[in-house]
């Protein structure tokens, strides 16, 4: 890294980059310490509700620690910047909510084709369209894994939690980093909101997963900057290395330049999805309660999965067999570990809340013949833990 | 190496700049007469003279013919979307100020799909060579109008004649607080290429606008013949002036024969550059 880019030493009067403590903290700023602990580089992002509070608190603390903050001209612009500054060798970053996640969606295809890291959080409010800005939706998950047109493999997580905006973002950047994708860290505007007990741990005990680079020198041989190693993922060089890269959207053979023919194609697209569908494995969390022998599984994510577990450990002390699958990933879907509770044979139906018109149910329902009960918000409203005990009684 | 050995020897590994081309690469789908190579050719050439080391050049390009311009040349180059050389280019010379990064793309890509990061990208004053071809239609998808279209040219899209008044793209690049500004054609390669040159020494954000031949799709629907005719067009109609102060009455007009062409380094100024 040139001298112009290295972290700033810090300085008594500064804060330091992780803030280790415990702290009374908002989701959204929980996920802004979260991207500084991880080491983040540039910032560029464009004001939206219910996200704002993001770029704010990046705005403020990343400048001093010697990281870039820019306010961008709209989002179009924030994307294509950060994945730019990846491609410098950035860790690059964007913050934004419905209406501005739809204008990213071309570039983040770019991002996927062109494997540069980036992580985007998108706090998820009730739409479509404008919709309702400043209440709650968890209705962008399809577009999360779909938007951007064609195939492509990413990274979603759903906090459930402040403290799960700080963890899963540092781990958002480590994914990004180790699979080369975007990753999106998929907020909602009650989690974002939300001010809960964060604890940050000590700078030394933050996971840092640095991006494989090249095995040689640039003078030695040509990089072949899409050359995959055994776990499906090029080493990368940046901007500035000396490796003459190439990157394009157009499709591309090993040395990054274009191949327009369907069995480059074909071969890259494949790639490009299966480097995470086959790493899943390693990829996917999720967290359960009493599923061993439940019949009735209630299956949820983000502020919904708070109201759910609540009704769930309600239903589990009144002597019901109900068990509780929150996902944590929810791309890649968790659908080995549902694939297994169904083979188990107890499990009778399942339960899916959500502040949407059944995206997540329909995942469920393809994976199996049992009923799916659903609980819908089409948004603005959360489901309430008596709503959904109502549901696993029905 | 005597002078026959030379001759007979592969020309692509003696040329000066034959390192600063990806050799490997050609040929390159450009048309015969298309004025993108020309540009190509004197970017490296700059690149080569500019006593930056080629690795702290860094080529940023959108879509189009000229989009493909990142391609050709070989520095670390990126062939970004339709639109976003500009927001792509920013985020890799913010993170590291020690790059060179020239943005190359066309009219379309600049200054219509991507207009808004255009004159934002001025306004902040980032450290960026901004090199346009301007060709006076989208070539790559086969001759349609665009904003710099002259008034009554014809192109797929405006069958009858455009109907729009074009953009006089140094006047907006001005207007917006760019601190370098010029207008060079294909014929002028000295003069571009200095141009060139002055934009990697300056620290801010500097704009080029290049106009240069389409026969294939903007020639053969107005009656330029060939690359040639078109070259000749310049040769007869252009006037140089550098440091025109009136750059806002400077419009091109590539269809009316008595309109003259001005061209020249029309700004260069100092302004505090983007994050220093």
């Amino acid at each position: 890294m040139p001298a112009s880019v290295a972290k700033k030493a810090i300085t008594s009067d500064e804060k330091p980059r992780v803030l280790a403590g415990s702290h009374f903290m908002l989701g959204d700023h929980a996920c802004a310490e979260g991207a500084l602990a991880a080491d983040l580089d540039f910032f560029g992002g464009y004001p939206i509700t219910p996200s704002t509070e993001i770029a704010e608190h990046i705005a403020h603390r990343l400048p001093p620690l010697g990281g870039r903050f820019v306010q961008m001209e709209d989002e179009l612009a924030s994307i294509a910047a950060i994945i730019g500054a990846s491609a410098a060798g950035a860790r690059s970053f964007t913050a934004t909510s419905g209406p501005g996640f739809s204008l990213m969606m071309e570039n983040i295809g770019l991002a996927a084709m062109m494997e540069l890291p980036v992580v985007i959080a998108n706090v998820m409010r009730a739409s479509p369209s404008t919709g309702l800005p400043t209440m709650v939706g968890q209705s962008d998950i399809l577009q999360a894994r779909w938007g951007s047109h064609g195939d492509y493999g990413i990274i979603a997580y759903c906090p459930a939690s402040p403290q799960e905006c700080f963890d899963l973002t540092i781990r958002a950047f480590n994914a990004a980093d180790q699979y080369r994708v975007p990753v999106f860290i998929l907020m909602d505007e009650v989690v974002g909101h939300m001010a809960e007990r964060v604890i940050i741990p000590e700078a030394r005990e933050i996971p840092h997963h640095p991006r494989k680079g090249p095995t040689h020198g640039p003078d030695e041989k040509v990089f072949l900057s899409y050359a995959p190693d055994d776990d499906l993922v090029p080493p990368i060089a940046h901007a500035g290395e000396g490796y003459k890269v190439h990157m394009t959207g157009l499709t591309h053979d090993e040395r990054g330049y274009p191949a327009l023919n369907p069995p480059a194609h074909d071969k890259l697209v494949n790639r490009l999805v299966d480097k995470v569908r086959l790493n899943a494995a390693d990829i996917v969390m999720y967290e359960e309660i009493s599923t061993n022998d439940a019949e009735t599984v209630v299956i949820s994510f983000g502020c919904t999965a708070r109201s759910a577990r609540h009704a769930v450990l309600e239903a589990r002390n009144a002597g019901e067999k109900v068990g509780f699958l929150r996902l944590i990933t929810v791309w890649p879907f968790p659908e080995a570990r549902i694939r297994e509770l169904i083979d188990n044979g107890n499990v009778k139906r399942f339960v899916v809340p959500e502040v949407n018109l059944g995206q997540l149910r329909r995942e469920v329902e393809r994976l199996t013949s049992l009923p799916v009960l659903r609980l819908n918000h089409a948004g603005g409203l959360m489901p309430t833990p008596d709503e959904i005990l109502e549901v696993i009684r029905s | 190496m005597s002078v026959a050995e030379q001759i007979i020897h592969p020309a692509a590994s003696i040329h000066p700049i034959d390192n600063l081309l990806r050799a490997d690469r050609l040929p390159h789908i450009l048309c015969p007469g298309c004025g993108i190579g020309t540009v190509i050719h004197g970017y490296a050439h700059a690149i080569a003279a500019s006593g930056v080391p080629e690795d702290k050049h860094v080529c940023v390009s959108g879509i189009g013919c000229s989009g493909r311009a990142a391609g050709y040349v070989n520095v670390d180059s990126y062939h970004s979307t339709h639109g976003r050389a500009l927001p792509f280019a920013l985020g890799i010379a913010v993170h590291n100020p020690e790059l060179n990064v020239t943005v190359i793309s066309g009219d379309g890509d600049l200054s219509a799909i991507g207009g808004n990061h255009l004159i934002h990208a001025a306004r902040r004053n980032v450290n960026l060579n901004v090199i346009c071809i301007n060709n006076f239609n989208y070539g790559m998808t086969g001759g349609q109008v665009g904003p710099t279209t002259p008034l009554g040219a014809k192109g797929s899209t405006a069958p009858h004649g455009a109907v729009e008044e074009p953009f006089n793209l140094p006047y907006l690049a001005k207007a917006t607080g760019a601190a370098f500004v010029a207008r060079w054609t294909i014929l002028h390669v000295r003069e571009f290429q200095a141009a060139i040159l002055r934009c990697m020494e300056k620290n801010g954000f500097c704009f080029i606008e290049i106009l240069a031949p389409c026969p294939t799709s903007f020639g053969r629907a107005n009656n330029i013949g060939d690359g040639f005719h078109e070259v000749e067009i310049y040769r007869e109609r252009c006037r140089i002036e550098n440091g025109a102060t009136n750059v806002g009455e400077l419009d091109i007009d590539l269809i009316d024969e008595n309109k003259p062409i001005t061209v020249g380094n029309f700004v260069d100024i100092e302004r505090r550059p983007f994050m220093e």
